[in-house]
């Protein structure tokens, strides 16, 4: 290990947790500076400079969506947030407010680092995307062209469904929430128009997915959003 | 009976707490007159110079001399104040010094002409309000009053004397006043004072002096004067009378009585009542007394409403009384309301009804003991009471005699044109036959004509001889008697029947409306719709808004369900609030705030009250529509109080099964919980500890272990929360427009791990309409439908997924190859677990299943497959129409 490896900010009031994601991520060449609350996550934010965060929703001292909102207002920090399941309006709302990504809790380790990884990843300055192409598995897509492929043959889509599968491709490996995809797509005053997302969707899966009622590149985060897949699993 | 000798014990509590107050507080002496110059302020200082002989310490605030030297006199030897000047329009105006009175601070204080205005500038506006000053300050302030300055009596005054007295004094003062010392003189002395100059009145008097003080309005004066002292002293003889337990009426303040009834002469009863009343400043009483024996016609009625309106107008208090003796039931009224007269009208019909039903006047004379009687005659010049009466019962037109003319004409025309064909008897019986047609069709007076037509035609045409009144044979008189006769009884046999069944047209129109409330009211639901109707009904029947108000904790009634457009002002709710803390009627038409525009009828039920039915009728309602009032209100409470019950018991049922459900979650979560937890501890610790020694396949099925047993129980948490949420009813599905297929596919998505490995086709159909749901909710149904598939059968069997719809519903269903269920209802229960040997789990996944449908309106069902295995069938109704989608 020649270089330090990214620096992860763990915020989170359990010390059993602390104490797991510590090891875990240690364990695979992060480093890690620890936080029990919100106001001393804001001193290791303005003074250390971490390369992501790790937030707990469920914080003593602040609302951790209260917390995001705060931060974005001066740094684009990765933020993953961590939430229990059955919380998919907190997760929602963390995530409007500016939350890269979320996280279930219980986890494993390895969907942790997968996280990690995409949010990282998407922290750097994009290189000049507009000449590039995104791939992964039987899916190829070329921007500028405006071209998309599934195991090399080409698919025709409409231009909302290339607008969808072009935002979900630039943020692959992570969740768009329905507002999100709504306001990109369609425009500001559709964002609650969940059914537009899920309908176009629907018909993007149809064309690009093998078996559109077990898709494998676009998955549904129920409640939450959509994300396209920057690996496949298997 | 023997508890009422003895005194209420509150009442005695408020006695000695009064005497106790009033031995700590200021005494108020006040020298009470009936005219100015009677002699008042020359009183107060007799009186004041015996105290200050005594040692008292007594100081005179003010007194006005009026330059009378016997009065300016007393007041050598007394401590006499020096007056405040006061500049007012030029003039120095001398006035009492409170600011200087207070300082001094004396025992007792003399303050003459309690009702002199102040002038302007100083502290208070009116003379008694500085000596309610004083006597906060606890001094002792003896004043002088005249009994024109008594505010309750300034209307009065202004009648005797036609002069308007602008400086008044509360009687709230005189409430106050520890001892009223009346100064009398004879008016003929007074009169004589006033002619010797011995009379000081103020330059504004002077002019009205002479109208004043005339005899006539002096002697009413000094009756008033009187009267004031003589009530304050019944005031005193009723705490007397509190606290010596008597309990037997001791008239010393007058009550009246006024009977009042259908007829036209009660309105003038009505008036002369409120004279008298005025007159003795008594309070008075309007009843009627309704008769069991003989009910009131349509038109009695109105009339009698009128009346008792009238008598409310006035300021009467109204009762109705029912029962069938009319003077017993009046007396004995009479007797617990301390009435000391009863006013009745003169009788007016024939002496033989006397004889045949009794007197009520005798009764009445007979029986009141010690209560006068006053009867007053009818009153002629508002009406003739006969035809008002009489209009009043049937309103014939001209029409109708002329139509009972006609056909009396036409049965002459007949029998003269017949006379071939028919005997006299029969042109007899063809009269009588118009008659009674007159009376069924146009009733009573019409049929009196036909009768009196028909015997005159059948004289002139048909009775020898012809065309002539006289009559030759004696026989035909009784033919005529009897003719007549049988017209009169047929007419008054049909009135009758006319007037029942008017009545029972009514009673018909009643019992529906009671009906349809009854109906709604039996299959309405809860308290909330029970209040709807009966509101909803009272407005309908009644034309009128109506409210059905509840307790609302300690604060006031809350309107539960409302009809119309009421207006609901801080007076209405009054009402409202009156009659639900002191369970009877109020309101509009009623004892207790007649002037409300509302009346409020408390809804009963034993000793609950369950709330009130308010109603804002645009007239005072009818002694019909108030009875089908009552019967809406006691339905209306009958049914609340079953909705309580309903309510009650629901409450009640929840509690057992929420009590059931803690017990059985207890016993299932100790097992469930411990058993992952043992394992985890054990494979832990073995790592922990024993690593060296364990092979390294070993050691990874130990690591293994760990995390399916953690998964498991996180997996058992989550179901536990769920479930406890769903039974609570903690969960309000957030529905959205979703495709089936992305329902699916996150379901399956989400159970990827547990059937790895497996044949899992899916049917979705890409057309299907979208479904309104929880996309959570429907994504777990759906996911814990695949993982119970799993989890009971064999791996590698085939599980498989279908969705279809149609018009009406959607149907997921999710088929497995596995052993079947056994059986196929009881799986859905909590904790059941199928088998011995199944995977271990809470036996909560179907349950949840379930709940979700249900929560969304669906179902959910079980059963074997045909070829083995088992199916589990969601269908979910279609709601709605779903959005457009523009592309």
């Amino acid at each position: 290990m020649t270089t330090p490896g990214p620096l992860v900010l763990v915020v989170e009031d359990e010390r059993p947790l602390r104490r797991f994601l510590r090891t875990a991520l240690s364990a695979h060449g992060y480093r890690v500076e620890e936080a029990e609350n919100a106001a001393e996550a804001r001193i290791v934010v303005t003074t250390q400079s971490p390369d992501v965060m790790l937030l707990d929703l469920g914080l003593p001292d602040a609302d951790g969506i209260e917390l995001t909102r705060e931060l974005r207002a001066f740094t684009t920090l990765p933020i993953v947030v961590l939430s229990a399941r059955g919380k998919e309006t907190d997760k929602v709302d963390a995530l409007d407010a500016g939350a890269d990504d979320y996280l279930t809790k219980p986890f494993g380790v390895n969907e942790l680092l997968a996280r990690l990884r995409v949010a990282l990843r998407h922290a750097r300055p994009p290189a000049a995307q507009a000449d590039s192409t995104f791939e992964v598995g039987p899916l190829y897509v070329h921007f500028q062209r405006r071209e998309v492929r599934v195991a090399g043959r080409e698919v025709h889509l409409t231009p909302i469904e290339f607008k969808l599968l072009a935002l979900l491709a630039t943020h692959a490996g992570k969740v768009l929430t329905h507002r999100q995809i709504l306001k990109e797509v369609w425009g500001p005053q559709y964002a609650t128009q969940n059914h537009y997302v899920r309908v176009h969707l629907a018909e993007l899966r149809k064309k690009i997915e093998e078996d559109p009622a077990r898709p494998r590149l676009v998955t549904t985060e129920p409640g939450v959003g959509y994300r396209l897949k920057d690996r496949l699993d298997d | 009976m023997t508890d009422e000798s003895r005194p209420d014990p509150d009442a005695l509590l408020r006695r000695v707490q009064a005497e106790e107050q009033r031995e700590k507080r200021a005494r108020l002496k006040l020298f009470f007159g009936f005219a100015p110059g009677v002699g008042k302020t020359y009183k107060m200082l007799e009186n004041a110079r015996e105290l200050r002989a005594s040692g008292v310490d007594l100081v005179v605030g003010c007194v006005e001399t009026h330059g009378r030297y016997d009065t300016a006199g007393l007041l050598l030897g007394l401590e006499v104040m020096a007056r405040k000047g006061v500049e007012y329009r030029g003039r120095t105006l001398r006035e009492f010094d409170l600011e200087a009175a207070l300082a001094r601070r004396p025992a007792v204080m003399l303050v003459d002409e309690l009702a002199h205005t102040n002038a302007p500038g100083l502290r208070h506006e009116k003379r008694w309000q500085d000596v309610l000053d004083l006597l906060d300050a606890g001094i002792e302030v003896h004043t002088t009053l005249n009994v024109q300055h008594v505010e309750s009596l300034n209307d009065v005054i202004e009648q005797i004397t036609s002069i308007r007295v602008r400086e008044t004094v509360p009687d709230a003062l005189l409430d106050r006043a520890d001892h009223i010392e009346l100064v009398d003189l004879p008016p003929e002395e007074l009169l004589v004072r006033l002619k010797e100059g011995k009379v000081y009145l103020p330059d504004q008097a002077t002019r009205a002096a002479e109208s004043f003080f005339k005899r006539g309005n002096l002697l009413a004066l000094r009756e008033l004067a009187l009267r004031v002292t003589a009530q304050r002293v019944d005031v005193d003889m009723r705490a007397w009378r509190e606290a010596e337990g008597v309990r037997h009426a001791w008239a010393a303040a007058e009550t009246i009585l006024v009977c009042v009834g259908p007829g036209p002469g009660s309105a003038k009863l009505v008036r002369a009542a409120r004279r008298m009343a005025a007159g003795l400043r008594a309070p008075w009483i309007a009843a009627f007394v309704e008769s069991d024996a003989r009910p009131l016609s349509e038109q009695d009625r109105q009339r009698l409403d009128e009346h008792l309106r009238l008598a409310e107008s006035l300021g009467g208090k109204v009762v109705r009384l029912s029962g069938s003796g009319v003077a017993r039931e009046l007396l004995d009224y009479a007797a617990t309301e301390n009435v000391t007269r009863i006013i009745v009208g003169k009788p007016t019909h024939l002496r033989l009804r006397d004889l045949v039903r009794g007197s009520l006047l005798d009764e009445l004379v007979r029986g009141s003991g010690d209560i006068d009687v006053h009867v007053i005659s009818g009153e002629r010049d508002e009406a003739p009471p006969e035809a008002a009466a009489r209009s009043g019962h049937d309103q014939h037109r001209a029409r109708d005699f002329g139509f009972a003319a006609l056909l009396v004409t036409a049965a002459t025309a007949v029998g003269s044109f017949g006379r071939a064909w028919f005997d006299q008897p029969d042109v007899a019986m063809l009269y009588l036959l118009v008659i009674m047609l007159v009376a069924a069709r146009w009733g009573r007076w019409p049929s009196v004509l036909a009768a009196a037509l028909s015997v005159a035609a059948y004289d002139f045409f048909f009775v020898l001889p012809l065309y002539d009144f006289a009559i030759s044979d004696v026989r035909h008189l009784l033919t005529f008697a009897m003719m007549f006769g049988s017209g009169l009884v047929i007419s008054a046999l049909t009135f009758r029947i006319r007037l029942q069944e008017r009545s029972a047209r009514g009673r018909e129109t009643r019992t529906n409306a009671l009906l349809a409330l009854s109906r709604e009211l039996a299959v309405a639901p809860d308290a909330a719709r029970a209040a709807g109707a009966l509101a909803t009904h009272a407005s309908a029947v009644l034309g009128c808004p109506a409210t059905v108000f509840v307790p609302h904790g300690d604060g006031p009634a809350r309107a539960a369900a409302v009809a119309g457009m009421p207006t609901s002002g801080p007076q209405e709710q009054g009402v409202v609030d009156w009659s639900l803390e002191h369970r009877r009627v109020a309101g509009l038409g009623t004892d207790t705030l007649p002037g409300a525009p509302v009346l409020a009828i408390p809804l009963l039920s034993g000793p609950t009250t369950f709330g009130v039915l308010a109603v804002e009728p645009p007239a005072s309602l009818t002694r019909d529509e108030r009875d089908l009032l009552d019967a809406f209100a006691r339905q209306g409470a009958l049914a609340l109080a079953r909705a309580h019950l309903a309510e009650e018991a629901r409450a009640a049922a929840v509690h057992v099964r929420a009590e059931r459900l803690r017990s059985s979650l207890l016993s299932s979560v100790s097992h469930d919980l411990r058993t992952p937890l043992a394992a985890i501890t054990g494979a832990a610790s073995t790592l922990r500890d024993d690593r060296d020694r364990l092979t390294r396949p070993q050691q990874e099925e130990l690591e293994e272990t760990i995390v399916e047993e953690a998964e498991w129980l996180e997996r058992l948490v989550s179901n536990l929360l769920d479930m406890t949420r769903l039974e609570q009813g903690g969960v309000e599905p957030r529905r959205e427009w979703i495709p089936i297929e992305e329902v699916v596919g996150s379901a399956l998505d989400r159970t990827r791990r547990l059937i790895d490995g497996r044949p899992v086709t899916t049917n979705v159909p890409h057309d299907l309409p979208l479904v309104f749901a929880d996309p959570v909710l429907l994504q777990q149904l759906v996911a814990n439908l695949v993982e119970n598939a799993a989890k009971h059968t064999p791996p590698a069997t085939p599980i498989e997924i279908e969705a279809s719809a149609d018009d009406t519903a959607f149907v997921v269903t999710v088929n497995d190859r596995g052993p079947g269920i056994v059986d196929p209802e009881r799986i859905f229960e909590k904790f059941y677990r199928a088998g011995r040997n199944a995977t271990p789990g809470a036996g909560l996944g179907l349950t949840i299943c379930r709940a979700i449908a249900q929560l969304h309106g669906g179902t959910l069902t079980a059963s074997n497959r045909p070829g083995g295995g088992s199916s589990f069938r969601l269908v979910l109704p279609r709601t709605g129409q779903p959005p457009e989608v523009t592309p």
